[in-house]
C-alpha cells in the first residue's frame, strides 16, 4: 500500500514540475468551459439550472485528455529503462501499476475539481438537483477510471508513447461509441451484451443521479481487468 | 548473504542467451563477470535481481529461492543496471530519497543515508540540480548512490565504471573493495585491469556459459602452461646461437624475433625453466645476454583465448 503511495507521489510530482500538468488542465478547461458555457447547447441555451450540459462534454474531453495523461506512464519506462530500477527494488509489478493507475485517477479528479465553481455558479442561478451533479461527478470519475486503466495498459505494451496513446483511443472508441451503436444494429442476446459492454448507456443513467449496481458492477470490473493485462504485458519485459 | 546461481537458463527467441550456468558467490567476495559484449553478463544480473525469470533453474539468496521469496530478497540486493537508467526530470535529492523511500528505510533515517550517500559518491556540487543536468560520471555516481543507499548484502553492478574520468575510476574501485570486504559483491566490465585491481574471483562467460571461474592468477596457469622468454644474445652469430638454444634439453622451440638484432623467442618444455640452462650456456660460449624477459600470460590472453574460436 505504501509503496503504491511513494510511487504515484513520485508521478504527480514529476507532472507537477513539468508544463505539461499545466498546459493539460488549461487544455481540459477550456474545452469542457467553452462547450459549457459559450458554443453549441450549452447552458444559456439549455435554459436549466443543470449542469447536464457540463457532463456531456467532459465526457469527450475526458476521452482524449486521459490517454494523452496515461501514454507516457509505463511507455516511458520502458523506453528510457527506469522499469528495470524500479522493479528490482521491492516492488512488485502490480504495485506499479496501481501506482500509476492512482496517480492518473488522482490528476483527474484534481482537474474536475477546478470546475466546481460552475456547480456553485449554476446553483446561484435556480433550483440544483444536487443527486444528479453528485452523480454526475461520480459518473465521471468511474469513467476516467476505466480509461486510465485501458490507457495504462496501452501504455505497457509498449515504449512510444505515440503508439500509447493511439492504442488507447483505439480501444476506448469501442467503448465510447461503437459498442453502442452495435447494441443497435444487433437485436438479442448479442444486442444486449453490447448494450452492457458500451459505456455509454452506463454513464448516463449515473448522470441523472441513477445508482444502479449494474452500472457499479460495470464501472469496477472494466478497470480490474485492463490493469490485470497491464500487469501481465509488464511481466513479459517486452521481450 | 550468499547467491548460488543453479543451471540458470534464458532464451530470446531461438537464441540462448545464458545456457545452464552455475557458480556460488560467497559473502565478502567480489566476482567479476568478464566476457564479450553479447555473452550474456548483463541477462544473468537481470535475472539475480529478479528482473527476468530464468526459464530452468534456480537462484538461491542467502538460503532462499529468488523464484519464491522475491519481494523480501530485494530489498538486500542493490543493483546498477547497464546503461544505468534513472529519471533525469527529478533533482539528485529527491531522487536519492525516493529511492530510500521505495526501499522502506525507516522515515528518520533517510535524510541519514541521503547524507552518507551524497558523501560516499562525491555528490554534494550537484546535489540540488535535476539528473539531466548532469555529465556522465555524475550520473554514473547517482546510480552508484541508489544502489547503495538502502546498505544492501548484496552489490550487482553492470559496468560500474563506465563514463567515469580516471580518478574517479580509481575512487570507484576503491569503494567497492571496500564494500566488498562485508558485502557480497558482482560487477561486470570487459575492462580487464578493472578485473585485475578488484575482483577476488573471476568468470568469464562466452555465448551464455562459463568457460572459465577462478582467481586471475589460477586463471593464467591455468592457460599459460609453458615458459616463454624473450631474449637477446649479443657477441655471436644469431644462427650458432639458434643451434645451440634449440639443442638445449629444457628448450622446445626456438624462433627468431628480429635476425639482425638478435633477439629470440624461447618456448620452454612443459613445466620446465630453462632460463639456468641458457645463462650457462651463454657462459660457456661467451655470448652476452642483454635482455630476458619471462612473458607472463595476461588477462587478456586468457580472456582472448577463451573467447575466441
Amino acid at each position: 500500500m505504501k509503496t503504491i503511495w511513494i510511487i504515484s507521489k513520485r508521478e504527480l510530482n514529476s507532472f507537477f514540475n513539468s508544463l505539461m500538468a499545466y498546459i493539460m488542465l488549461l487544455l481540459f478547461l477550456t474545452f469542457s468551459g467553452l462547450f459549457t458555457w459559450l458554443i453549441g447547447s450549452d447552458i444559456f441555451m439549455v435554459g436549466q439550472a443543470s449542469l447536464r450540459t457540463f457532463f456531456s462534454v467532459a465526457y469527450w474531453t475526458l476521452f482524449f485528455f486521459i490517454p494523452a495523461l496515461t501514454m507516457r506512464m509505463i511507455a516511458e519506462e520502458n523506453a528510457s529503462g527506469t522499469i528495470e530500477l524500479l522493479l528490482t527494488k521491492p516492488v512488485t509489478d502490480r504495485q506499479l501499476v496501481l501506482g500509476k493507475f492512482t496517480a492518473a485517477l488522482l490528476l483527474v479528479i484534481i482537474s474536475l475539481l477546478f470546475t466546481f465553481p460552475w456547480v456553485i455558479t449554476v446553483s446561484s442561478i435556480g433550483n440544483l438537483d444536487q443527486g444528479a451533479v453528485l452523480g454526475g461527478y461520480l459518473g465521471l470519475t468511474l469513467l476516467s477510471a476505466v480509461y486510465i486503466s485501458i490507457g495504462i495498459y496501452a501504455s505497457s505494451i509498449t515504449n512510444n508513447q505515440i503508439v500509447a496513446f493511439l492504442t488507447a483511443l483505439f480501444i476506448g472508441i469501442f467503448f465510447q461509441i461503437i459498442f453502442d451503436m452495435l447494441a443497435g444494429t444487433f437485436s438479442g442476446l448479442l444486442g444486449e451484451v453490447f448494450h452492457f459492454l458500451s459505456l455509454t448507456s452506463h454513464y448516463e443513467s449515473m448522470s441523472r443521479g441513477v445508482i444502479d449496481t449494474k452500472d457499479v458492477i460495470y464501472f469496477l470490473s472494466i478497470p480490474v481487468l485492463a490493469l490485470k493485462m497491464a500487469e501481465n504485458a509488464l511481466a513479459k519485459r517486452n521481450m | 548473504m550468499d547467491i548460488k546461481v543453479e543451471n540458470i537458463t534464458k532464451s530470446y527467441g531461438t537464441q540462448r542467451a545464458v545456457d545452464r550456468i552455475s557458480f556460488h558467490v560467497k559473502t565478502g567476495e567480489i566476482l567479476g563477470f568478464l566476457g564479450p559484449n553479447g555473452a550474456g553478463k548483463t541477462t544473468t544480473m537481470k535475472m539475480i535481481t529478479n528482473y527476468l525469470l530464468p526459464e530452468e533453474g534456480n537462484i538461491i539468496i542467502g538460503g532462499k529461492s529468488l523464484l519464491e521469496d522475491a519481494e523480501e530478497l530485494k530489498k538486500h540486493i542493490g543493483y546498477l543496471p547497464e546503461n544505468n537508467p534513472l529519471y533525469l526530470d527529478m533533482p539528485v535529492i529527491d531522487y536519492l530519497e525516493f529511492c530510500a523511500e521505495i526501499q522502506q528505510i525507516p522515515k528518520e533515517k533517510v535524510p541519514e543515508r541521503i547524507r552518507e550517500m551524497v558523501r560516499v559518491c562525491g555528490l554534494n556540487q550537484e546535489k540540488h540540480k535535476k539528473i539531466g543536468e548532469l555529465s556522465k560520471g555524475y550520473r554514473q555516481r547517482v546510480g552508484l548512490a541508489q544502489a547503495m543507499i538502502h546498505d544492501p548484502e548484496i552489490l550487482i553492478l553492470d559496468e560500474p565504471t563506465t563514463g567515469l574520468d580516471p580518478n574517479q575510476i580509481v575512487e570507484i574501485r576503491k569503494l567497492i573493495r571496500e564494500l566488498g570486504r562485508e558485502k557480497t559483491v558482482i560487477l561486470s566490465t570487459h575492462i580487464m585491469q578493472e578485473v585485475e585491481a578488484t575482483c577476488d574471483r573471476i568468470l568469464i562467460i562466452n555465448k551464455g556459459r562459463i568457460v572459465a571461474d577462478g582467481t586471475a592468477e589460477s586463471l593464467s596457469k591455468q592457460v599459460q602452461g609453458q615458459e616463454l622468454l624473450h631474449m637477446k644474445i649479443e657477441d655471436g652469430n644469431p644462427n650458432e646461437i639458434f643451434k645451440a638454444l634449440q639443442q638445449l634439453p629444457t628448450v622446445e622451440l626456438v624462433d627468431f624475433m628480429d635476425r639482425q638484432q638478435n633477439r629470440f623467442e624461447i618456448q620452454s618444455k612443459p613445466e620446465m625453466s630453462s632460463r639456468r640452462e641458457i645463462f650457462s650456456l651463454c657462459v660457456e660460449k661467451g655470448w652476452v645476454i642483454t635482455e630476458m624477459i619471462p612473458v607472463e600470460t595476461k588477462l587478456e590472453d586468457i580472456f582472448r583465448e577463451l573467447t575466441m574460436n
